[in-house]
């Protein structure tokens, strides 16, 4: 069978079976459709959230940028799990003791306000939004390139897919499904990835193949093969950093906070019986995630290393068909600089900005780009969300490996996409609808309301995928930066600090929002020119601004809080009831 | 139902009513909550230390001295940053699921579905 007809057989089959699990799990109340009914087994939880969690970025893109960062490429391994620490230890269990469906829930009621929970609300859906336009991308992608639909087309069959099992089924039917992707999205990244760690170090444990001798006779580890090979072609040593120590550490708090303070993650814990079942389940849920996470550094050094070895100095005329196949969708390109008819890999990029094709080809074959050439002898474009998906063509693997990492793909995308349409449409429905606008409304209207929401948010989503603003990269900083100065303090707070009041939590979200807003859309929309570290606060990037948004959302709100009226005491005791597992009366003092 | 179903089913965002439930729960006094969180506050610290010290001291700030070390194949800091502090996270989050479970087991506020009540309390 062809690896196409495998990618359709494969990718068909995971259809079948999310549309399946839809239809066997048919939300009938607000509660399952918000929560699950609030009875899911934790290790059955961490399996979803890990799937939630681990998104396209994570699947495709996550390698790809360690491969072409090394030691930088860490802040996303230590950021994206990290957080789970922090959900686990400060988060998860007192929200799951709170007992409601959703965050803007807990920032409305422990703030005794409506306004601080539309503030919420509006952080909430802006985060939410920013990181779905780069999954449906992400499934775009997927089908372009392995399936060869138009990526319009690849985007509408996500959508329905989507469709199906989470507005059927809401959050119990996300949950389900989700387990089955994790199943899908890790094995299809394990597979290949085993394959060629036996391929190159002879050990089949891709984590420690990472660390194992090269069987090439050279006595080499890979890390020291690898950064001979980048040193000798003129780049930095793989395991050395080129960002400064105050940008990686700042990137990473960002990361790790804006990680706990993602609602579509949060959400998940809601749905465990029990306080001590939310934090079990956070420990499940890193761990499935990290045996991905563990697994990247890995992917990424291999592939870097295949790739250099057999594209850096061959004919043009000899290179792999996998090259030639990206070049045509156009994610590779290669210009003759030194009419030698070799590729020449080297530091910095061949040309100014992304490849723009002409319709002719040059003598070689190759397609001819008309960007302006940089002085650099480097003659080749990559684009670095390809380097998972080429892998198991790179290291020649069989058909088979090839359409699984398809069908892993398409459902690290979609997981991730239900999970965010989830808390979108429950933020809509529940926050704004039920306990906003439309308090009378009935449980059957909140939950079309719901429905009615999340087939919105679909749409919204798809034209996304269809239409996809420039700039899918860069609004990740958004996502993560905002939460990490928005949401997270404002929850946080809430739980430990009693002190903290109605005024002191909206002031704190909303300074925190604004800074780490201004701060990304300026160095990313208004003057990218001036995005270089001298121009930096503090030397610190727009990626980790979140960081200062954090303790500027902490700062205003402790001051602001000081100066203004004190938690009532109903407040005060049910911040006590939260503190304490138990469902016991809490002695009214 | 039983007590860990009991949360704040309440429309309109009044606050917490306890007797919705059925069963009632003997009171938590003040000082048991008090005593426990101070413990648990305690902890969160030790292990939040633990934390930052994988992750932002050995794989960020004191990375190039351990990079000097070679463990199994890998230069120590770069082996935490891009495996060892991942590992440790994990560790970390089932040692506080482990030891906060004691904590509230001494201060009999846990939430076992079956366990007995406040007889034995000390």
């Amino acid at each position: 069978m062809s690896t196409q007809l495998l990618t359709y057989l494969f990718v068909g089959l995971t259809f079948v079976l999310y549309i399946g699990i839809a239809v066997w799990s048919r939300a009938g109340s607000t509660k399952e459709f918000y929560v699950a009914g609030g009875g899911v087994h934790p290790v059955v939880n961490g399996m979803a959230t890990a799937a939630d969690w681990m998104s396209a970025a994570s699947f495709i893109s996550m390698a790809g940028i360690i491969a072409f960062s090394g030691y930088d490429g860490s802040v996303y391994l230590m950021g994206w799990t990290g957080g789970y620490v922090l959900l686990a230890l400060l988060l998860a269990p007192y929200l799951r003791k709170f007992g409601q469906f959703t965050v803007p829930d807990f920032i409305g009621e422990r703030y005794y306000s409506r306004t601080a929970r539309l503030v919420a609300v509006v952080c909430l859906i802006f985060i939410s939004f920013t990181y779905i336009a780069g999954q449906m991308r992400g499934v775009g992608i997927v089908f372009s390139r392995f399936l060869e639909v138009e990526i319009n087309t690849g985007v509408i069959i996500g959508m329905v897919i989507v469709f199906f099992y989470a507005v059927m089924g809401g959050m119990k039917g996300i949950t389900y499904t989700q387990v089955a992707q994790y199943c899908v999205l890790m094995f299809a990244y394990l597979v290949p990835s085993v394959f060629i760690s036996i391929l190159i170090t002879g050990n089949p444990i891709p984590q420690l193949g990472l660390g194992s001798v090269v069987n090439d006779g050279s006595g080499l580890s890979v890390l020291q093969k690898l950064d001979n090979t980048l040193i000798d072609l003129g780049f930095n040593a793989y395991t050395q950093g080129q960002k400064s120590t105050i940008d990686v550490f700042a990137i990473t708090l960002a990361l790790m906070v804006g990680t706990a303070g993602l609602p579509h993650v949060i959400v998940r814990f809601f749905t465990v019986p029990k306080v001590s079942d939310a934090r079990k389940s956070a420990g499940y849920a890193l761990l499935f995630i990290a045996l991905l996470y563990t697994t990247a550094p890995s992917v990424a050094a291999f592939a870097r290393l295949n790739f250099i070895d057999t594209i850096h100095q061959t004919e043009y005329r000899d290179v792999p068909s996998w090259f030639t196949t990206w070049e045509d969708v156009g994610l590779y390109a290669w210009t003759d600089k030194n009419d030698d008819g070799k590729v020449q890999y080297a530091p910095g990029a061949p040309f100014v900005g992304t490849p723009s094709f002409t319709d002719g080809r040059g003598d070689q074959g190759q397609r001819l780009i008309s960007n302006e050439l940089t002085a650099t002898d480097n003659e080749v474009y990559i684009d670095r969300d390809s380097m998972v998906l080429a892998n198991p063509e790179i290291a020649a693997l069989p058909g088979w490996v090839i359409a699984l990492v398809a069908a892993g793909a398409v459902a690290a995308a979609l997981s991730t996409a239900a999970g965010l349409l989830l808390v979108i449409s429950t933020a809509v429905s529940h926050d704004l609808m039920k306990k906003t606008l439309m308090p009378q409304i009935t449980d059957k209207q909140e939950l079309a309301f719901a429905r009615l929401a999340a087939t919105a948010a679909i749409i919204i989503a798809g034209y996304f995928g269809i239409h996809p603003p420039g700039f899918v990269a860069q609004v990740v900083a958004f996502a993560f930066g905002l939460a990490a100065a928005s949401l997270f303090p404002a929850i946080f707070m809430g739980i430990f600090f009693k002190g903290m009041n109605r005024e002191g939590a909206i002031a704190g979200m909303v300074s925190g929002f604004l800074f780490a807003f201004s701060y990304i859309l300026f160095f990313k929309f208004i003057s990218p020119e001036l995005n270089t570290a001298e121009h930096w606060f503090l030397g610190i990037s727009p990626e980790g601004i979140g960081a200062i948004g954090m303790l500027v959302n902490f700062v205003t709100a402790t001051a602001v809080a000081r100066f203004t009226a004190s938690t009532p005491q109903a407040v005060l005791n049910m911040i006590d009831d939260i503190r304490i597992p138990a469902a016991r009366d809490i002695e009214v003092s | 139902m039983n007590s860990n179903e009991h949360g704040y089913h309440h429309e309109g965002g009044n606050l917490p009513e306890h007797d919705e439930g059925g069963v009632q729960e003997p009171a938590v006094k003040h000082e048991v909550i008090d005593a426990y969180w101070k413990a648990n506050i305690r902890l969160l610290v030790i292990l939040l230390g633990i934390w930052s010290i994988v992750s932002f001291g050995c794989s960020i700030l004191f990375v190039e001295a351990l990079n000097r070390i070679n463990f199994f194949g890998f230069p120590l800091g770069f082996w935490f940053a891009q495996q060892g502090s991942i590992l440790c996270f994990v560790v970390l989050i089932f040692v506080y699921s482990r030891l906060i479970g004691r904590i509230e087991d001494r201060f009999h506020i846990d939430d076992h579905e079956h366990k007995g009540d406040m007889e034995n309390a000390q």
